[in-house]
């Protein structure tokens, strides 16, 4: 689906809207980011992936001026945001991690107060992003009455409201069910294939960015560790299968007979099959047909591992 | 700019907390103004008692002038607690609820955002103080009817009734600049945290801290008190002397001046350099 929806949005590509150049911030003796490099062009959907505390959020408050770098710059649309914040800030729209809002107050006051503050936004404007997130029922009550769900489509609608042309979106379907999930999937893929948005969306599930991300970083302990197109770097790193299936005797038998099967592994009773994946059909119709009991037949690719390996980390507790 | 103080002026004014101080003063000012009518004046034959022997009293001298100008002195304490309900939830406010991240990312200098909140702060505190003014002169000359106003200080002073009301406007006016120190002091503690109790606190905490400085008798306050916000936080009393003096009215507003500069560039200088991880 990534490399699909890449295809789709091959518009103006070469521009660059976003780029930062050996940004970091250092809190005490701690560098929550550190030398990140980042360039988003004209059109991409960026993914910003990275396990949590991995500096994500921190760049992204950076980027938005929220918090100022102890190191590097960042430039929007080609304006420094040291030097011309403004000239910088007024194509971008954005979330930062939760949705919060002025709650006494109606969904639509909430941004009319925010679009004083973008130079001033028409009423038919107003109404416009709350259709498009579906609030326009609820746009005269009070933000306090909402449920979570609806302040995170509140919250992009605000990230809309000026028609920006680059949309940042801190972690936007946090605490969302699985059916918000893919309504957020489904505005992002609308702003960028319809409306020619381009999106930053940070997120740190691998799967989420698979989706949608044509482009994607990988970040951790607030350095980078991979940069590129989504597809690529799914495809470039090594690809194997693991299959739980025994007996293992007819299961290794049946291996060494496979002609597109590159090499395997077996590690605590499980294969680890270096393959390609349009064999796999094939391999579990081979398996099945001589008896063996196929109980998972998982394929697998080294940025998911490496992904996994760093989201483990991250949740290790230090003593 | 105006339509960002406008929105403020909203934020504020559409908040239920913004209330809370008219609240008081909408129940204390007439409780204690139909009190004193009930009371019929026993409290001024009984401060007056020792001058009657040697003067004679004509008209209605237990009037609302006299009435207002008491509310006035005894409610001064807690005016500044109620403006720092507002005044320290300007910026600490916006921590608070997360708010600054929606506000801090758009395309307006943190200046314009601190200059519009603090013009906003200012509206507030002169609404706040005039209310109180329209509130206790209103009521009380409502109540009690208009005379001459009898001033009980050391010495005694009588304002003809023609005069009273000027006295009044310009005392109320200096109560506002002072209440504006104390909004601006208020608003520079604001800058700093992320919670809107601490602002009321640390306000306050420094008016009683520098209160107990300025009554002291001691020699070694001396020097130090004169530079105090609290020595001229009751000036607007210095407009119902005879005669009135002015030179030691400009002197003390300078002095509160200076405070409401200072507290105002700190508060800029914090807000604008200050990193928003709420």
């Amino acid at each position: 689906m990534a490399g699909e929806y890449y295809q789709a949005n091959q518009f103006d590509m070469n521009e660059s809207v976003l780029q930062t150049r050996q940004l970091g911030k250092q809190y005490g003796k701690r560098w929550a980011v550190k030398n990140l490099n980042l360039e988003v062009q004209r059109g991409d959907v960026f993914g910003f992936l990275g396990p949590n505390g991995a500096g994500k959020s921190t760049t992204i408050r950076m980027i938005l001026s929220l918090v100022k770098p102890t190191t590097g710059e960042t430039e929007l649309f080609g304006y420094s945001l040291k030097s011309r914040r403004s000239d910088a800030l007024r194509h971008v729209g954005g979330i930062v991690e939760k949705p919060d809002f002025y709650l006494y107050l109606s969904a639509y006051k909430n941004l009319e107060i925010i679009g004083a503050l973008a130079g001033g936004i028409e009423r038919k404007r107003i109404l416009e992003v709350l259709d498009l997130v579906g609030l326009t029922s609820r746009g005269a009550d009070r933000v306090k009455t909402y449920s979570h769900g609806m302040k995170q489509r509140l919250g992009i609608a605000q990230a809309l409201l000026s028609d920006p042309e680059l949309v940042i979106l801190d972690e936007p379907t946090n605490g969302l069910d699985p059916q918000g999930m893919k309504e957020v999937r489904d505005l992002i893929v609308h702003l960028s294939r319809d409306r020619k948005k381009t999106v930053i969306l940070s997120s740190h599930l691998l799967n989420e960015i698979e989706l949608v991300a044509n482009r994607m970083v990988i970040i951790n302990n607030g350095e980078l560790v991979v940069q590129g197109e989504v597809s690529k770097l799914l495809d470039e790193g090594e690809k194997y299968v693991v299959i739980d299936a025994k007996p293992q005797m007819e299961v290794e038998s049946i291996l060494l007979r496979q002609k597109n099967i590159i090499g395997y592994v077996v590690k605590d009773g499980l294969f680890e099959v270096k393959m390609d994946f349009a064999g796999i059909p094939e391999l579990n119709k081979t398996l099945v047909g001589a008896g063996v009991r196929v109980q998972a037949l998982i394929p697998k690719r080294s940025l998911e591992d490496l992904f996994l390996s760093m989201t483990e980390h991250s949740n290790e507790v230090r003593v | 700019m105006i339509r960002l103080i406008y929105y403020e002026l909203v934020k504020i004014f559409l908040k239920k907390r913004t209330y809370l101080g008219f609240g008081i003063v909408l129940v204390i000012v007439p409780l204690v103004e139909v009190a004193m009518k009930l009371e019929g004046g026993r409290f001024l034959t009984m401060a007056m008692r020792g001058l009657s022997k040697d003067f004679l009293f004509f008209g209605n001298i237990f009037n609302g002038w006299f009435v207002a100008h008491q509310i006035m002195n005894s409610l001064w304490i807690h005016i500044p607690l109620l403006i720092s309900f507002v005044a320290g939830d300007q910026l600490a406010g916006e921590a608070t609820a997360g708010t600054y991240r929606l506000i801090l990312i758009r395309p307006v200098s943190r200046t314009r955002i601190f200059i519009s909140k603090y013009i906003t702060t200012l509206i507030y505190t002169v609404v706040f103080v005039f209310f109180l003014a329209a509130l206790s002169i209103g009521l009380a000359l409502t109540l009690l009817g208009s005379g001459d106003l009898i001033i009980l200080t050391r010495n005694i002073f009588l304002i003809p009734e023609s005069e009273v009301a000027w006295h009044f406007i310009v005392a109320y006016l200096l109560a506002a600049l002072t209440m504006i120190t104390i909004a601006s002091l208020s608003f520079f503690f604001s800058s700093f945290v992320e919670n809107a109790i601490g602002p009321i606190v640390a306000t306050m905490g420094l008016l009683i801290v520098c209160t107990v400085i300025t009554v002291m008798p001691v020699e070694m306050f001396e020097i130090p008190k004169k530079f105090l916000f609290t020595r001229y936080l009751d000036i607007w009393q210095k407009l119902f002397l005879d005669p009135i003096p002015w030179n030691e009215i400009k002197i003390g507003m300078l002095y509160m001046a200076s405070w409401t500069v200072a507290a105002v560039l700190g508060a800029w200088a914090v807000f604008v350099k200050k990193d928003i991880l709420s």
